[in-house]
């Protein structure tokens, strides 16, 4: 073994760790992209129309954005130093290429955010109104580029593009910076989470504002923010909706594991149906209990073989067809899993034996170690699985995830015609139902958010890059009781601080904007 | 461009931003002094007002500090923060504080009360400097790591680098950096704040700081200049060099040049707003001069074939800018986009000076609604 594999303990405690770190963030950022978009729109109406009313919900909604700023700020500073304290030995194979986006992320964008964001806040009285108002469309400009570099990172290690592997120096080396930038995996990732984030701030704006109007409360300014919130919500889902779609889509070609564990699929075949709902139950006959039955499902025929492949009789894999090897609908042969363990091991040694020849200066040996390994790379993560069933990610709460992200999805469908459609009428005071949905929305617009993550990344385990680099040997190896300790201080610490942010949000809600 | 001129170009890159952030730091020092200096209410409000428009500037360069670090150089970002794991994890413990505590502080239902805001940006005042100042001493002073065949770090004290501490020349410098963050902040206050009271305990505090700073750095740089250095040896090897850094500052006389510019900027900013109490630019010379100063330094730690981050128990596993870089394709992507960083120095130029152009003054805080 080349890598050594470390602890389970440490392995869990470091995926905590990073997992637990990752969620709390992610409760900041949507909010951050949305909202910024949101508040250089009611400038703008405010700098166009001179009307007092845009100015104070402009300065409402910032208030807003700022406390919630400020902790998505804390949050992330510890995810990207953690690449390199948690996840050290994946910093060093990767690093050649996840460092760049990362950086150019510091660059672009946080620079861009931090200089604009102290003009936005408290330039008021300091810059011109123009000034002011471009400096807002900074910061929302700012803040979704950050997104975008960020999540090419993460789309490169879901689907490793423009990569060679370098012997010498054992680490995947960037050849080419626009196929990581523009893979179709990146382009999805990005459009579907920030189009998501969207939706996730109307639902926002127009929760926050509903509870204005049970209230009876600034109304008016209600009314003004349900309209906007609501087409904004319109079409931030549908754009989800249909990113959503193609992000599938692209997982069914990049992983195919992952999609069949979305599904709970064991048996793949031709003409796949599409499971609405269902159970997932432990089966005694199936080989693994990593693996489940589907209990009181609702299917739709055909339904998944044409989302994936736009053809209502292709062929898509199950758990058991990856695992015994299986040909896909654009033809390409997969072997066996077991296979594939085997080929990794090969390059494994071949990387072993390759680097001593380079010692021993034996030429002949180098290159021939190297045309096994190359032959081999792509499957050298296998090797480092003990069963074929490591590659089985933890497929309930894959499938429940899924479940509720989309059915959520087509909820806010409902929530942004009923709301955009009883806002206009001036009827939305008679129908208390709706506010409260509104209201409802706030909450599960978060949890369709993290469902979202945990769908992309648990489903994707055990690998930290694609069949290259599974998490067990990614990690730093330390004790694991300093892992444990960061932990709960980190743990401790956020839940502190959301606990401050809530309250402070909730309190400035009461307050309400400024009466014109 | 060959990657030996990426390499350097790199690390110059790093240089850069590493003074940036030493000097940025003024914002902890002036949280340091949040007591020192503000004795009514209307005063803490004046320098928290005061330090939070800028601190976003000190917590990004922070970021991307380590995200150039991270694209240029992997395997430092991989050994020392995977190493020197607990050092790293407690700066940034303090920095989140940091973060949260300008915008509720003066919140109402901030469930923790002002109060505990204000402890906590002490608390980043302090630890912030020293713990990064120890970190960078290490730079010149060492660790004890080893790396395996295939880079993996193996940290060989259990203490996970808070072995830093044992080293007696890592103190000076976390408090030489401690005490010019707090000098800076003087600095910046002197420009930045229109109230009598704190102008004369400014250049009050000016003179306390400056006297430990000069102590502690030229200690620092006396110990190093008079010890060994990790360096590339003959036979390729990194290996203990007598007098290494000794040595760097005679054969690299362009970068002595500029650490000498660099310190007399720094003093002549200091000692002409002491002696002049009408005078109010100091910063606009100290500021470039640590810059300077910083960079000069770092060049002397990663040059001329020096080790930047030496292991003292196996010099061998020693980090150069060699080593421990990205591929040339990779430095020369990322070197396009280091193009537009002359851009966002403009901005960020052109935004200080907008925002700063009058000084501030309790009166003007609390006649602001959005304030910290
Ligand atoms: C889809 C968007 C998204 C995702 C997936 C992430 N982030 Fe993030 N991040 C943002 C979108 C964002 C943002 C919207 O730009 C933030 C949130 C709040 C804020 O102020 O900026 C931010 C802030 C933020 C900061 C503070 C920047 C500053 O000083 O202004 C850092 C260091 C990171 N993030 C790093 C990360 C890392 C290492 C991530 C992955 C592991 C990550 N973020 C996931
Ligand atoms: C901010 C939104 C994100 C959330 C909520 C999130 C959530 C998660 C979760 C729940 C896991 C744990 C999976 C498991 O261990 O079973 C995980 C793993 C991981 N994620 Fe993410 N993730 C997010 C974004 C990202 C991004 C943008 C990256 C990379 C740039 C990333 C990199 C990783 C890595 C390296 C792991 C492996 C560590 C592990 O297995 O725990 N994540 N994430
Ligand atoms: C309604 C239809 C939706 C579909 C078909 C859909 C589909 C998907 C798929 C397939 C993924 C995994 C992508 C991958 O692993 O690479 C995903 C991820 C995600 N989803 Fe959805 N989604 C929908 C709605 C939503 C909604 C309503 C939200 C939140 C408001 C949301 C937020 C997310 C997030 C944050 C991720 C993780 C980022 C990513 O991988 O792109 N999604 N979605």
């Amino acid at each position: 073994m080349l890598y050594e594999i470390s602890s389970t303990t440490l392995v869990e405690w470091s995926r905590w760790q990073f997992a637990m770190t990752a969620i709390y963030h992610y409760m900041f950022v949507p909010l951050t992209l949305g909202l910024s978009f949101l508040l250089a729109v009611m400038e703008t109406m405010w700098v166009r129309t001179g009307k007092e009313e845009w100015l104070h919900a402009t300065k409402f909604w910032m208030k807003l954005f700022a406390i919630n700023f400020a902790i998505g700020i804390a949050t992330g500073l510890i995810l990207e130093f953690q690449f390199g304290s948690n996840w050290s030995n994946y910093s060093w194979f990767v690093g050649d290429i996840f460092g760049a986006p990362l950086a150019i992320e510091g660059l672009f964008a946080f620079f861009l955010e931090a200089t604009f964001f102290a003009v936005m806040f408290l330039g008021w009285n300091k810059v011109s109104k123009k000034f002011h108002l471009f400096s807002t469309w900074m910061v929302f400009l700012g803040a979704n580029i950050s997104a975008l570099w960020i999540l090419v990172a993460n789309a490169w290690m879901q689907n490793p593009v423009g990569t060679e592997f370098n012997p010498l120096t054992a680490r995947n080396e960037m050849d080419n910076f626009w196929e990581v930038l523009f893979s179709p995996t990146a382009m999805n990732k990005f459009f579907h989470t920030v189009t998501s984030a969207y939706t996730l701030s109307a639902c926002f704006v127009v929760g926050v504002s509903a509870w204005f109007i049970l209230k009876k409360r600034n109304l008016e300014f209600a009314r003004k923010s349900i309209l906007l919130g609501s087409v904004f919500g319109i079409l931030s889902i549908l754009a989800t909706i249909f990113t959503g779609d193609t992000s599938a889509q692209d997982v069914t070609h990049t992983q195919p594991m992952k999609l069949a564990a979305m599904e709970g699929l064991n048996e793949g075949g031709n003409g796949v149906g599409l499971t609405v709902i269902g159970f997932l139950a432990e089966d005694p006959s199936l080989p693994s209990t990593r693996m489940k039955t589907t209990r009181y499902g609702i299917a739709i025929p055909k339904l998944l073989s044409f989302m994936s492949y736009r053809d209502p009789d292709a062929y898509v894999p199950g758990i058991q067809n990856i695992l015994d090897g299986y040909t896909s609908y654009e033809g390409i042969t997969y072997p066996s899993i077991e296979q594939r363990m085997a080929n990794g091991n090969k390059a494994i040694e071949a990387l072993t034996s390759y680097k001593q020849a380079i010692q021993e200066q034996n030429q002949e040996k180098a290159d021939s170690s190297l045309q096994i390994l190359k032959e081999n790379y792509g499957d050298i993560g296998y090797g480092y699985l003990e069963s074929p069933y490591d590659a089985i990610p933890p497929v309930p709460l894959v499938f429940y995830s899924f479940r509720i992200m989309v059915g959520l999805g087509m909820l806010f469908v409902a929530l942004f015609i009923l709301s955009w459609w009883y806002a206009k009428k001036r009827k939305f005071e008679k129908f208390r139902f709706i506010p409260y949905l509104a209201i409802a929305c706030i909450p599960l617009a978060y949890i369709a958010s993290q469902c979202g993550w945990i769908v992309a990344e648990v489903g994707r385990q055990p690998w930290i890059v694609q069949n290259l680099m599974p998490v067990n040997v990614a990690i730093t190896r330390i004790a694991s009781g300093w892992v444990v300790t960061t932990f709960w201080m980190f743990a401790i610490l956020f839940t502190v601080l959301l606990i401050a942010e809530i309250g402070i949000m909730v309190a400035q809600i009461k307050k309400g904007p400024k009466m014109g | 461009m060959s990657l030996y001129i990426l390499q350097h170009y790199w690390w110059i890159l790093i240089s850069i931003l590493g003074g940036a952030l030493v000097f940025l730091l003024f914002v902890q020092g002036g949280q340091s002094m949040l007591y020192t200096l503000g004795k009514t209410k209307e005063e803490r409000d004046l320098i928290v007002n005061s330090l939070g428009h800028k601190w976003e500037l000190t917590f990004t360069t922070l970021v991307v500090f380590g995200g150039a670090f991270f694209a240029s150089f992997p395997l430092f970002y991989a050994t020392s923060f995977g190493g020197a794991y607990v050092v790293w994890m407690l700066i940034l413990f303090c920095f989140v504080f940091q973060a949260v505590s300008f915008e509720y502080r003066s919140k109402p239902r901030n469930f923790l009360g002002s109060r505990t805001y204000e402890v906590f940006l002490m608390i980043n005042g302090y630890a912030g400097p020293l713990l990064l100042g120890a970190a960078v001493a290490t730079f010149f002073t060492g660790s004890p790591f080893r790396l395996s065949p295939l880079h993996q770090v193996e940290w060989l004290t259990p203490w996970r680098g808070l072995d830093a501490l044992f080293v007696f020349t890592n103190y000076l410098l976390a408090f030489a950096v401690f005490f010019l963050a707090r000098t800076m902040a003087c600095l910046y206050f002197i420009t930045n704040l229109e109230d009598d009271n704190l102008q004369i305990r400014c250049r009050k505090q000016l003179w306390y700081n400056t006297i430990p700073f000069l102590i502690t750095f030229l200690l620092f740089l006396a110990f190093i200049l008079t010890g060994d250095g990790y360096g590339i040896l003959q036979n390729g090897s990194v290996g203990a060099v007598p007098y290494k850094y000794f040595y760097n500052l005679l054969e690299m006389p362009v970068n002595t040049l500029l650490f000498i510019l660099g310190v007399i900027a720094v003093l002549f900013g200091i000692f002409k707003t002491l002696a002049r109490p009408q005078w109010k630019k100091g910063i606009w010379f100290a500021a470039p001069g640590t810059i300077l100063t910083v960079l000069a330094l770092f060049i002397l730690a990663g040059f001329n074939n020096t080790a930047f981050y030496p292991s003292y128990t196996d010099p061998a596993s020693s980090l150069t800018i060699y080593n421990a870089s990205s591929s040339e394709y990779t430095l020369k992507a990322m070197s396009y986009v280091s193009l537009i960083i002359p851009f966002i120095i403009l901005y960020i130029w052109y935004v200080w000076r907008a925002m700063t152009r009058k000084p501030m003054s309790i009166q003007e805080i609390k006649d602001t609604e959005h304030k910290y």
